[in-house]
């Protein structure tokens, strides 16, 4: 029996970029460069490996997101994933993790699947709570933040590293698990893969075919409003001493003096 | 006034400091209801009340430790259904998140996680948070139901505010979700003796510049001169010289002390998210163009290897 896998995938402004809030207070797409989030090359990644480990699976990479999401979706394609839907509507400007976690459980019910696999977290929002909440939606296991996964006999196990122990965890399909960056190293997409993402299907859904309505998501829907974003100032410029064979006392000077010592 | 839930982050009854920055920050918007699970939940209670707890409501069940997650979503959902609280707060680690996520949905409630300050506001508590890898600072609020919000530890100063901390027995129910997740087999951290690091008041952390695990004894010095917990960048962690759990940064751990000192550390973006926060920051890097140089308080170009150990002495030497 095929094993449906259904990656998230988000398309985030590139954080080496200088990142701006609009006026409305969402995120300024225009000036900055997107990207597929660099979390979710490893959710991409470990979807590669289970389906390779598979007698049979197909892989299917989904955002929710703007027109030139669809690069993200490309870039999942190119990596080897087999088809991509993109949820895009204009009312979703604005949508907090509520209402994106809303369009994606809709969007992955009607896609069909056994496994949902995320990343750990956007690279813009860092929220790190999508997964949970999505599996919460969708009523599955949430076998969260594996630095190890595998999947076997309709069962998936992985490694959790947390903050005072290392958990080894096992759930049954259908589930939902976000890998880390300890994961593995993502593939680099080759020249075939690129070509052959020419020809993948990219569909494309909005809200009415997910049956929701515009006033659940968007700014409109959101539960949280932002009030104000400000530029932090830079850090007024330090002081910075050359070592000429003094500069560790020099800094323990300062440590000092700052009462650190 | 209105009660407000405080999740309680505990190991065996001592509670973390963190728990007790929230229950700083509960009492600017309310009276603190704390909710302590798992073994040692009754003995959390001297010190919640210290720290202006009114109740403290406990249980214990070992589907918490059996199955991840979701049995503590059940607890702190019958916590809320009985004190109708105004916000819930939650620690910012990776499982208080998951947890108040989880929470938020089934209340039908926003949630504002990371948040590192938090003040009453017309409209309900207004969060700070730090966006773009700290290089913003945006206030929001839940405009629905509920407020569910997770802090980051070193966001509120810890303050002793005797309250009377009743404790009360809270009966949960197990939803069918509950045991979805096992955890078949735990291994706890081996503890360093060296404070934790998201809560330290002083973070040294090495870089690639260290170059070998054999070198990280430096920097574990230095750390131990000023009581410090030791860091690592991601380039550090990957070559294999220093622990995962250690890591500062967007994908490790975020960090917020009064003294942040980097060595053989460039400041990359990724890394900066992880401590721009931090009230002071001290660098040590042989290139004078490294970003992290654009960061800090004061910086020494310098070769690492003759910095820090000098530095150490002298901090040594100073402190007798
Ligand atoms: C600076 C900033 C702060 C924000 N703070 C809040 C807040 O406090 N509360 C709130 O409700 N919203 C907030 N948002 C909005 C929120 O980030 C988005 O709604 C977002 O899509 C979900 O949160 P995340 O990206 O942080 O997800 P995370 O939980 O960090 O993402 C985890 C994983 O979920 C998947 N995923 C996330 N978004 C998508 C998507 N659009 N399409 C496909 N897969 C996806 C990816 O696999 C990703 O790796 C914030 C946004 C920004 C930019
Ligand atoms: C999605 C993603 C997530 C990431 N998450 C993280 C994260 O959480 N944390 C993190 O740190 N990185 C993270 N990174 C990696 C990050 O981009 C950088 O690669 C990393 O921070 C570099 O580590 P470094 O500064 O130690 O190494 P380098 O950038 O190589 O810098 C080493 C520095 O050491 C100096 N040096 C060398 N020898 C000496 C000496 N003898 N004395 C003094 N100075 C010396 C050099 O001048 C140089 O500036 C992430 C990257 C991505 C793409």
């Amino acid at each position: 029996m095929s094993l449906r896998i259904v990656v998230c995938v988000k398309y985030v402004p590139d954080a080496t970029g200088d990142r701006q809030f609009t006026e409305d207070l969402t995120v300024n797409r225009d000036d900055v460069d997107g990207l597929l989030s660099e979390l979710d090359e490893y959710a991409v990644e470990q979807a590669l490996q289970i389906a390779d480990e598979a007698d049979d699976a197909e892989i299917t990479v989904l955002t929710v997101g703007p027109e030139d999401a669809k690069d993200a979706l490309r870039k999942a394609l190119s990596m080897g994933a087999d088809k991509a839907i993109h949820v895009e509507d204009d009312d979703l400007h604005g949508s907090d993790v509520m209402g994106t976690s809303l369009v994606l459980a809709k969007a992955i019910e009607k896609a069909g699947y056994d496994l949902v696999i995320t990343g750990m977290a956007s690279t813009d929002g860092t929220m790190g709570v999508l997964p949970a909440i999505l599996a919460e939606r969708l009523g599955v296991p949430q076998v969260t933040l594996l630095s190890e996964v595998k999947v076997e006999d309709g069962v998936v196990t992985g490694r959790r590293d947390g903050d005072t122990a290392s958990e080894q965890l096992e759930a049954s399909l259908p589930a939902l698990v976000s890998v880390t960056d300890q994961s593995g190293e993502a593939r680099y997409p080759s020249f075939k893969g690129i070509m052959a993402a020419k020809k993948k299907p990219v569909e494309s859904w909005d809200l009415e075919e997910l049956e929701i309505e515009s006033d659940e998501v968007g700014l409109e829907g959101s539960w949280t409003a932002v009030d104000s974003a400000t530029q932090r100032p830079a850090r007024t410029a330090g002081t910075i001493v050359k070592d000429e064979g003094e500069g560790g006392k020099s800094l323990a000077a300062f440590l000092a003096e700052q009462k650190f010592i | 006034m209105a009660e407000v839930l405080v999740y309680v982050d505990h190991v065996d009854g001592a509670v973390r400091k963190p728990t007790l920055e929230l229950l700083t920050l509960a009492r600017r918007i309310g009276e603190p209801v704390a909710l302590a699970l798992g073994p040692g939940a009754e003995a959390t209670a001297a010190v919640l009340a210290e720290h202006g707890a009114v109740k403290v409501l406990t249980a214990d069940a070992s589907e918490f430790s059996d199955y991840l997650v979701v049995p503590k979503v059940d607890a702190l959902q019958a916590a809320y259904d009985a004190v109708s609280p105004a916000a819930v707060l939650v620690p910012s680690s990776a499982e208080g998140k998951e947890i108040a996520a989880r929470l938020a949905v089934r209340i039908g409630s926003g949630i504002i996680t990371d948040a590192i300050d938090l003040e009453a506001g017309d409209e309900g508590p207004v969060a700070t948070q730090a966006a773009f890898a700290a290089s913003f600072s945006t206030k929001s609020r839940v405009s629905k139901g509920t407020p569910v919000i997770t802090v980051k530890p070193n966001s509120a100063p810890v303050e002793a505010a005797p309250a009377a901390g009743v404790v009360e027995a809270l009966a949960v129910t197990f939803g069918a979700l509950a045991t979805g997740t096992k955890v078949t087999s735990r291994t706890p951290r081996e503890s360093t003796g060296r404070p934790e690091l998201t809560e330290a008041a002083i973070v040294v952390s090495g870089g690639r510049g260290v170059n070998g695990a054999e070198n990280f004894h430096i920097i574990e010095a230095l750390a131990d001169s000023l009581g410090a917990a030791v860091g690592a960048s991601r380039a550090a962690v990957d070559a294999g010289w220093y622990p995962h759990s250690n890591q500062v940064g967007q994908t490790g751990k975020s960090v917020s002390p009064q003294l942040y000192i980097a060595s053989g550390i460039s400041g990359a973006i990724q890394h900066r998210a992880g401590m721009q926060t931090s009230k002071t920051i001290v660098a040590i890097n042989k290139d004078a163009e490294a970003p992290i140089f654009d960061l800090v308080d004061y910086g020494v170009v310098g070769d690492l290897f003759a910095v820090v150990p000098q530095l150490t002495d002298e901090i040594k030497a100073r402190k007798g």
